[in-house]
């Protein structure tokens, strides 16, 4: 009994969906459906299959959302006023002509539904969304059949096909055809090989379960290929999965090369211990805060360039508060490395302080100008350009250091300095001011990171707390002393932790990663790329 | 063996600040007692807690002052040993609490009723007897600092790169104690205690119990602290703090020296947080945060390090400064601290005792200065 | 290996390099029981790194160092080899500065040096005994209550040595002993490590000061880059046509 209502339920769709795909083929104009809206107003379930048949056909502007009402249950009618409404939430709207209706009859009832009348129904929504003038509503009405794998609605993706010009949807109707025909037991089995194949250009874990589900006594071949389909998903997608954990943790690792860079120079290269180096990160971002209140109070039109203006703003404030911080507290403590740490947290809890009654304890808001929003796709990658220009701008820091260190006076002085000071004295360098300018330097690559930073995380007086243990960490796991170190150190970790990420969780993650660093660092206490020598021991 | 041992310990810094500790403890207690509360001399309940919370901070400041005035290990992790102890303690009060907690569990806390869990983790199992509880309290700060320091020391970590790894150890205990499912009640902590051996933990009686015992501890901590520094064994310490490859080539191996004070030290922490906990009626994870640990390395540093008369000196004045100034100036408290950390190193390297010491001869040991020069170039 | 069992010290084809950088490179040396030695060199020559080796804070990265003919020093750590018997003086003097220089002797005395018996230990009659006996050996008595910092250059030499001698070695390695000593003092000192040498250990000296060496009057080493240039007595090798050429340039 039930076997032969399904039967007749799908030949009677199937006719539905063939004269729709005919219709849409060769569209007619959009007739009056007044005679079909009756149909539907007259509580019998043959009359409402019959009106959804008509309503498919029709080709009328209003069909799509009459059968789609009647899919999600709001479609109502009135047997007063014969006429039939859709519930929207907010009120009942004329269901042929789609305007609001003030004063709703008052013997407005659903339109009932059978099991008959819903598959005829879902047969016909998803013909007529294959047809929808928007890509995308196609692209979904293909998915929605490749989910569906219903046989039915093969006439109407085969003439859709035949029309379609969008490759993307093209893709997906091919692809949702695969999945009819490969389920289909009275398909040729050269088909159905055919179809096991094409569906791997799916290549989603959908397609993986459902090329797994194929019933067991399908045709050895069929099975074996769509294992074998199952298998090359199944790697891709595992490859595609690592690409997404390197690059997140490539982006995670440009945050820390950020925050740890100016601590490479401050600590790396002096034996300076910052603990304040995180306030000079936090006073960057909140330099780029209040460019971007006097952009948008003034200049609303230059927003955009907010960034490139704050830069070279942060690295000036916070370079000068560490030439200042320097020159009255730090040079008195040389030698004393453990009194220097004291200091300079001592100088950091103060600084918090000080933005704290500045700007208030809460997060003040800083904006994304218009490039730095927004993402792209690169094959199955969601990459947002905030997070690229933040690796990009990372490197740009790095790269800048390494040439400022290598190439300018200023940078031979330094390495001058902090490797023999006394011989650096007698050949006259001014010893005592490239101590001051070499930090101030570390600073303000930290107010620069500030900058950057402002964008991913919440800028308030912790702001730079944050990143101090995660900095030091990155210095001392890529070696103290070696700029490089610290850029290994730091995109390590990232993708460490981001690939730790997915099976232990964030904070578990974090933690072991920690440990790890722990570890490491008693197994190599110089780090990863350690000098060697007498020189070291020193 | 023993008895000298302890009366090396003796000297007459060490002799004057116990009895200095032994009649505050009697006459706090007294005065909280039977004097009337319109008396002078009378003194609060709450003021004896507040004073008690300095005794448990005192004692951990006498425990960082034995690794870092004696032996220059500057951990930045003590504050970790201090919440451990604290969270022993803390477990035994929650399981004291029984029936009367909100959900009436007789054998789960709260926080896991709440989490629909339906066993005691075995963390958790045999808390509800006192003697392990204790056992705990020392064994638990006290394994972590072992199996920590073997391996640090082992590997000749040193100097600042120990302090950074000590911090980064109680950053993630920090984090861990933070995740509900480690057991420990996540977020919130461990409060709402009942009762403490069966007694209210709310009564004065109590309290006043409490508030002699933490000062009883800490006089016996600084006790301990001053027998072992004048010993021979304090006397390597300070050889390993001033030269520390000279003292490796004599023959005395490091690693084993910096491990048993390391440990010692994070014993006496965990005493003092479990004396701590039962006095606020709360902990919970920020204990584990980085900044406690550092804070404390300053009450160290103001008192003088090297001295531990000076440890407590330090820790009950800087907290006692804290009290008032987020009374009265609460936005400027974190100044005045940052002017601290600054000015101690840079105006008072020897903190408030080395500096007097110098000044009338303080003590009758000649002055432990701070070590000024690194290690030899060698 | 015969050479090996009748020796306090055997090194044989070690090597060592920091970075690439080659800081011995195959050197033999034999010095046997109850000998003085002395060793110069150039700078770089390798003596400091030497030491370093023999006293485990280097590890070889190939070679053969035995001590008494069958100890393999290179698997031991600093403390083991000292408690070997194997006591070294640096080249900058290194006391306990805070301690008072009674207590610096007590400290290198030799005793069981474990923490347990470190921290329950008491001085006794011997030890007092012993520690005035070394104070008059290195001319400290009348110093014996004042902090090690507060010492003259030549005295903390003195003083090291005498820790040297309170630890008993069986073997002394000396490195530079007479750096920044007047004339006097430095006679005085060959003196001591005669004294010493005479008692019946064996000495190793690393010196720069040729009068030092002649006024010590033992079997000299001459190191270059790495390795042994020459050995004999001091007229020997100062005679060496390859010793001439390497302190006086070609």
């Amino acid at each position: 009994m039930l076997k032969s209502i399904a039967a007749a339920i799908r030949r009677l769709s199937l006719t539905i969906v063939a004269i729709v795909a005919v219709t849409i083929v060769q569209p007619v104009l959009a007739a009056d459906i007044d005679g079909t809206i009756q149909l539907l107003t007259t509580d019998g379930y043959s009359d409402t299959i019959e009106a959804i048949g008509q309503l498919s056909t029709s080709g009328h502007p209003r069909a799509l959302a009459i059968v789609q009402a009647l899919s999600d249950g709001k479609l109502q009618f009135s047997d007063s006023a014969k006429k039939v409404y859709i519930d929207t939430g907010a009120g009942l709207v004329d269901a042929a002509t789609g305007d609001a209706v003030a004063t709703p009859p008052a013997d407005v009832s659903d339109v009932r539904q059978n099991n008959r009348v819903r598959g005829v129904v879902q047969a016909a929504l998803g013909a007529l969304s294959l047809f929808n003038p928007d890509p995308q509503k196609r692209r979904e009405a293909a998915e929605a059949v490749f989910k569906s794998r219903d046989e039915n609605a093969l006439p109407a993706i085969d003439a859709s096909l035949a029309k379609e010009t969008v490759p993307e949807v093209a893709t997906a109707l091919k692809i949702a055809r695969a999945a009819i025909v490969l389920f289909k037991s009275d398909a040729a089995e050269a088909d159905r090989v055919v179809a096991a194949q094409a569906i791997q250009v799916a290549g989603t874990q959908d397609a993986v379960a459902l090329l797994r589900s194929l019933p067991a006594d399908a045709p050895k071949t069929v099975v074996n290929t769509a294992q074998a389909s199952a298998k090359t998903i199944e790697n891709n997608l595992a490859l595609w999965s690592t690409a997404q954990n390197a690059w997140y943790g490539l982006s995670l690792g440009s945050v820390l090369l950020l925050a740890a860079i100016g601590l490479a120079i401050t600590f790396g290269v002096m034996g300076i211990i910052n603990m304040a180096h995180g306030e000079m990160v936090m006073l960057g971002a909140y330099v780029t805060f209040m460019v971007q209140e006097v952009i948008r109070n003034h200049f609303p039109s230059l927003f955009d360039l907010s960034l490139p203006i704050a830069i070279p703003l942060a690295f000036i404030v916070s370079g000068l508060v560490g030439v200042a911080i320097e020159r009255t507290v730090i040079r008195w403590l040389y030698g004393r490395p453990l009194d220097t740490l004291l200091a300079t947290w001592g100088i950091s809890l103060a600084l918090q302080q000080l933005v704290r009654t500045t700007f208030g304890a809460n997060n003040r808001e800083v904006g994304s100008p218009s490039w730095m929003s927004g993402s792209f796709q690169l094959g199955q990658l969601s990459i947002t350009w905030g997070r690229m220009w933040i690796i990009v701008f990372a490197l740009v820091v790095f790269a800048g250091l390494i040439l400022i260190l290598k190439k300018t006076p200023l940078g031979l002085q330094m390495r001058a300095v902090t490797q023999n000071r006394s011989m650096a004295s007698a050949m006259g360098i001014p010893t005592p001011w490239i101590d001051a300018l070499t930090f101030g330097l570390g600073c303000g690559i930290a107010g620069i990171a500030g900058v950057a930073l402002s964008q991913i995380d919440n800028v308030s007086p912790n702001l730079g707390q944050g990143y101090i243990i995660d900095s030091f960490m990155v210095v001392v796991f890529g070696g103290v002393g070696n700029l490089w170190g610290t850029l290994v150190g730091a995109m390590t970790l990232g993708i460490v932790n981001k690939f730790l990420e997915p099976v232990a969780g964030a904070v578990l993650g974090k933690i072991l990663v920690l440990v790890a660093i722990i570890l490491f660092i008693q197994k190599r206490p110089r780090g990863l790329f350690a000098l060697k020598g007498r020189a070291v021991e020193a | 063996m023993i008895t000298s041992f302890l009366l090396g310990g003796l000297d007459r810094k060490t002799g004057i600040a116990i009895l200095v500790l032994a009649l505050i403890g009697i006459g706090v207690t007294y005065s909280n007692a039977f004097l009337a509360d319109a008396s002078p001399l009378h003194v609060s309940t709450g003021n004896m807690l507040l004073f008690g919370k300095y005794a448990a901070y005192a004692l951990l400041a006498v425990a960082l002052d034995l690794v870092w005035g004696y032996c220059g290990i500057l951990s930045l992790g003590h504050g970790a040993f201090f919440a451990l102890g604290g969270y022993a303690m803390g477990m035994y009060l929650m399981r004291q609490i029984g029936t009367r907690g909100v959900y009436a569990n007789p054998i789960l806390p709260d926080f896991m009723v709440f989490l629909n869990w339906k066993e005691l983790p075995f963390t958790w199992v045999f808390f509800d007897h006192f003697p392990y509880a204790m056992l705990m309290v020392l064994l638990i700060p006290g394994l972590l600092a072992f199996v920590f320091g073997w391996f640090a020391f082992r590997s000749r970590v040193t100097g600042v790169y120990l302090s950074i790894i000590t911090q980064a150890m109680t950053y993630a205990l920090l984090l861990a104690f933070f995740r509900n499912d480690m057991g420990f009640g996540g977020n919130n902590g461990l409060t709402d205690f009942k009762d403490v051996v069966g007694y209210n933990i709310q009564a004065d009686s109590t309290r006043r119990v409490l508030f002699a015992l933490t000062v009883g501890f800490l006089a016996v901590g600084l006790w301990l602290a001053s027998s072992i520094v004048n010993s021979k064994l304090g006397k390597v310490l300070i050889a390993i703090r001033d030269a520390e490859s000279r003292t490796r080539f004599i023959g005395y191996r490091v690693a084993e020296y910096k491990t048993v004070v390391f440990t010692v030290s994070a014993c006496m922490a965990g005493v003092a947080g479990a004396l701590y906990v039962p006095q606020v009626g709360i902990i919970n994870p920020s204990e584990f945060s980085p900044a406690n640990s550092i804070e404390a390395v300053i009450w160290v540093a103001v008192g003088g390090r090297g001295t531990l008369v000076g440890a407590i000196i330090g820790a009950v004045a800087v907290n006692w400064g804290k009290t008032w100034f987020t009374g009265v100036l609460p936005e400027f408290w974190l100044f005045a601290l940052g002017a601290l950390f600054v000015a101690g190193p840079l105006l008072l390297p020897k903190g408030i005792v080395g500096t007097l010491g110098g000044l009338f001869s303080f003590g009758n040991r000649p002055s432990r200065v701070v070590p000024t020069s690194p290690e030899p170039a060698e | 290996m015969d050479i090996a069992k009748n020796s306090i010290l055997y090194l044989d084809g070690v090597a060592v390099s920091f970075d690439g950088y080659k800081a011995l490179r195959g050197l033999s040396m034999v010095i046997g029981p109850g000998e003085m030695r002395a060793i110069i060199g150039p700078n770089g020559a390798g003596k400091t790194t030497m030491m370093d080796i023999i006293t485990g804070k280097t590890r070889p990265d190939e070679g053969e160092v035995l001590f008494e003919g069958s100890t393999d020093l290179t698997r031991l750590d600093e403390a083991e080899i000292a408690e070997l018997g194997i006591g070294r003086k640096f080249q900058k003097p290194t006391v306990f500065e805070s301690h008072t220089v009674r207590d610096n002797l007590l400290l290198a005395l030799k005793a069981d040096r474990t923490p347990f018996w470190t921290l329950f230990h008491r001085n006794t009659k011997d030890e007092d005994n012993r520690i005035d006996e070394l104070l008059s050996t290195i001319k400290l008595s009348h110093r014996a209550k004042d902090l090690a910092r507060n010492l003259s250059h030549g005295q903390k030499q003195w003083l090291e040595i005498g820790m040297l001698l309170a630890q008993e070695p069986k073997l002394l390695l000396v490195d530079e002993p007479v750096a920044g000593m007047t004339d006097a003092e430095t006679m005085e000192t060959a003196a001591l490590l005669r004294h010493i040498h005479k008692s019946g250990k064996s000495v190793v000296v690393v010196e720069h000061d040729m009068a030092f060496v002649r006024e010590l009057d033992v079997k000299v080493t001459v190191l270059h880059e790495g390795s042994v240039l020459s050995e004999g007595s001091i007229d020997h090798v100062a005679n060496d046509p390859k010793v001439i050429e390497v302190y006086l340039g070609r």
